[in-house]
């Protein structure tokens, strides 16, 4: 079991990566509007223009 | 809520330096930003047509829509387009839309999410790792696990936890310690004691490398509670936005004449002997005297009369109070603190003062309980000290974590959550925390008339043909004469036409006399409407004395259709009831709850009001001082009061009620001194509302009780040494999931009325955020 030592301080390693990258989406806000982009992903960015000739 | 009021010519305030640089912020790169509200916004969809709708725009760059908050940033190039002009663009698609300061609310908002949220992630994930060592540790006890490992998985739960208790949990240790420094002891005091107190016992233990951990309990402890705090802010911010969004952000301004020239100017720098010109259907800026033109005004909203009083050139007109008819040209008397507005708040802000407030039951439990339990535990401790001094540490820990406050600490805002949540869904929005607890011990209701129990529009009640026309043709006359007037009157006839599908056929000749009627000729024959004596004049032949003496007693307005040869109709109008307010008002009373009636109308309309809802208690020709006196003599024998109202008369009672319910469409300065606002208009909401205030009120003391029983029986089992490490956990998430299932009951409630149809005014994706941030 001796791997435990290495193996725990790593995850810690690992979670506090996690909770910097939380921090990150927090603070570029991420975490501003929690509904709008679920709904935003179902809209066309661009409308299609009128439909090229070729097929 | 206020798309009728903006129109395009209003909106061009907002290109006025003096405005706009309070919320434009502008940028380095020439372009301008600024914050906006927008209303009308419900899903994804309106969040795409904003958004397309400005693509088409010359001059503006970006539009960002927030869905949750309902509000946008916006980003133009002020050489090409001016804000007023992609306001009225807004206006126009459908989604009327007014800048904001944000400095002021909605930063603070959002830091105070974030840092919440930070928190929440660092004990989220701290609790994680740590129940994870736990798990191996409580294994361990089982199967013989080696003290050098033990002693490592110790350290490392040790490492975890600092950052949970110093940073996560900070925000209880700092509030306990300001409720210290206030001598108020909080239900953070004994949440602050527990996490400190075990953590710094765990951290003794695991240097030792003797006694008990703690470090789940701890962090686990931190979790929930910042959880529950969590949606309590969410909650809180959604209820605070949606009342900032209700003030009307349209700053004030008056046309002031100037050299004959009208000049924009925002209201504050009017100055006394100023002159200045009010349009039909706009504001008066400040208190002043007529001196050109003749209209009438509506003072509904100070006075409560329900019918516009007629100004000629010499009578005084009120701020704030709105023109009706015809242009007046007005010089103003007073500004600032000597006008009539002011002095009304004068005395709303003594009564805000005055204002009784009920001891919270929550408050009072909690600082019961952990007084009484900061005693026990004194004495526990010194007990165990004089008799086993070695454990007596030991003893009096597990005992402040067994009985770690919790559930109690949560049983409170729980409910409160899931309650706000469900009335927002009925239209009823709180503002104020107490309004819930007030409102569920209220006795005793009272009614503003003009505007809450009636609609504040003349309806016809009844059409007396005298002449041998019929009633319907009548009102055809009566509506075509007074097709283009904006006189409430007229309005009346005009929506009676419409709902009967008459065609009007065109007048000419018309013209309005302010404050008595109009005239006009028709298929060549001259006909007045207007006032009986008005009306009687233009009649050659005499007109019998009895029909002159109708019967006016019963509240209504008069008015006379008349044409040379004799009287033609007589039409009876009066202040439409609200279509709910019969049913709210049985309702009210079936739940125990006095009705009274305070209003400032004609004491002949609030009887007649009072007599048709079935009220008998009622006062007519109050004053805002009057109505306040009534509310100090209810108050003085032991009532607890609810007063619901919407003028501006009705904001100092509305201040010093006990709580206070303010309608949605009502006046700004109303709106913001209610404790809450029922946006749906829907009276009937009311009783929905008192029967979940006091469901809420019974759920929070179920709640207390369960978490003071849990307590009754671990303090004595750990006080005595019985419960292990385990146990106190187990419980204590045990107890605490019960206090939330219990309060989210409240949520999933379906009050009676609510069965008819869904509410209309709120949009249908807050009937989903019932708990949600």
């Amino acid at each position: 079991m001796d791997i435990l030592y290495l193996l725990i301080p790593l995850s810690l390693i690992i979670v506090t990566g996690a909770v910097l990258i939380f921090f990150w989406a927090v603070k570029s806000g991420q975490f501003e509007d929690l509904e709008g982009p679920a709904h935003r992903i179902l809209d066309d960015d661009d409308p299609p223009e009128s439909p090229p000739g070729r097929p | 809520m206020n798309a009728q009021v903006i129109t395009a010519d209003r909106l061009h305030v907002y290109d006025l330096p003096d405005v706009q640089q309070t919320f434009i912020v502008a940028r380095p790169d020439g372009l301008a930003e600024a914050a906006l509200t927008l209303e009308g916004i419900h899903c994804g969809g309106c969040v795409r047509r904003c958004e397309q709708g400005l693509k088409d725009q010359t001059g503006v760059r970006d539009l960002q829509v927030n869905l949750s908050t309902r509000r946008a940033q916006l980003v133009w190039d002020p050489q090409q387009i001016r804000l007023s002009q992609i306001l009225s663009r807004l206006a126009e698609i459908g989604y009327p839309a007014y800048p904001y300061d944000v400095r002021t609310q909605e930063n603070r908002y959002r830091q105070e999410r974030n840092r919440a949220l930070r928190r929440l992630a660092v004990a989220g994930f701290g609790m994680m790792q740590i129940m994870m060592l736990a798990v191996a540790m409580y294994a361990g006890t089982f199967h013989d696990m080696d003290d050098a490992m033990r002693g490592f998985l110790r350290w490392m739960s040790l490492l975890v936890a600092v950052p949970v208790v110093l940073y996560s949990a900070q925000p209880f240790f700092a509030n306990a310690w300001s409720g210290l420094k206030n001598r108020q002891l909080g239900m953070d005091v004994p949440v602050s004691l527990a996490i400190g107190g075990a953590f710094l016992a765990s951290c003794w233990a695991t240097v030792q490398g003797g006694g008990e951990v703690y470090f789940d309990s701890v962090s686990m402890f931190t979790f929930l509670l910042l959880l529950g705090r969590f949606l309590e802010m969410g909650a809180r911010h959604r209820a605070a936005r949606t009342s900032e969004d209700l003030i009307n952000l349209l700053p004030a301004t008056a046309a002031r004449l100037r050299d004959g020239q009208e000049e924009i100017i925002p209201v504050t720098q009017l100055k006394r002997g100023d002159t200045v010109l009010v349009r039909p259907g706009a504001t008066i800026p400040a208190d002043a005297r007529v001196i050109d033109g003749i209209s009438s005004v509506d003072e509904a909203m100070l006075t409560g009369e329900s019918l516009p009083l007629t100004k000629q050139p010499g009578a005084k007109v009120i701020g704030g109070t709105i023109n009706i008819e015809s242009p007046l040209t007005l010089q103003v008397e007073s500004v600032g603190p000597d006008s009539v507005l002011s002095a009304m708040n004068r005395l709303l802000q003594r009564a805000q003062l005055e204002k009784p407030r009920l001891a919270r039951l929550a408050d009072r439990v909690a600082s019961y309980f952990v007084a009484g339990l900061l005693l026990i535990a004194t004495l526990v401790g010194w007990w165990w000290w004089q008799h086993q001094p070695q454990d007596a540490f030991w003893i009096t820990l597990s005992m402040l974590v067994v009985t770690c406050p919790c559930a109690l600490s949560l049983a409170t805002p729980a409910a409160l959550t899931a309650a706000t949540g469900a009335l927002t869904r009925l239209g009823l929005l709180i503002t104020r925390g107490h309004a819930l607890e007030t409102l569920a011990k209220a006795d005793y209701i009272l009614f503003d008339k003009t505007g809450t129990l009636t609609l504040g529009k003349l309806q016809i009640d009844e059409i007396v043909s005298l002449g041998d026309m019929t009633s319907a043709q009548c009102l055809t006359l009566a509506a075509a004469l007074e097709q283009r007037s904006e006189h409430p009157i007229a309005k009346a006839l005009m929506r009676a036409a419409q709902t009967d599908n008459i065609t009007l056929p065109s007048v000419t000749d018309s013209r309005a006399i302010p404050g008595q009627g109009v005239e006009g000729m028709l298929e060549g024959r001259r006909y007045r409407l207007g006032t009986p004596e008005f009306a009687a004049a233009l009649v050659t032949t005499g007109v019998p004395e009895k029909v002159l003496q109708v019967d006016n007693s019963r509240g209504a307005s008069l008015i006379m259709l008349s044409d040379e040869q004799g009287v033609l109709a007589l039409f009876r109008l009066v202040d439409e009831v609200r279509p709910q307010a019969r049913a709210a008002i049985a309702g009210l009373q079936q739940l125990g709850m006095t009705v009274e009636i305070a209003s400032g109308d004609q004491p002949a309309a609030v009887e007649r009001v009072a007599a048709m809802l079935g009220i008998q208690q009622y006062h007519g020709s109050m004053s805002p001082a009057q109505k306040l006196e009534r509310l100090q003599v209810l108050q003085d024998q032991g009532k607890i009061i609810a007063m619901v109202g919407d003028g501006v008369n009705d904001s100092p009672v509305l201040a010093r009620a006990q709580v206070s319910i303010a309608m949605g469409s009502g006046t700004e300065i109303a709106r913001s001194n209610a404790d809450m606002v029922l946006l749906s208009e829907r009276l009937d909401r009311l009783v929905d509302g008192v029967l979940l205030a006091r469901r809420s009120l019974r759920i929070i003391r179920q709640n207390l009780a369960w978490a003071l029983g849990y307590n009754a029986i671990a303090v004595p089992l750990a006080a005595s040494g019985f419960i292990a490490p385990w146990m106190a956990a187990i419980g204590m998430s045990l107890s605490s999931l019960l206090v939330v299932l219990n309060a989210l009951r409240l949520s999933r409630l379906k009050p009676a009325t609510l069965a008819d149809s869904a509410p209309q005014s709120m949009p249908p994706d807050t009937a989903a955020s019932g708990l949600g941030a």
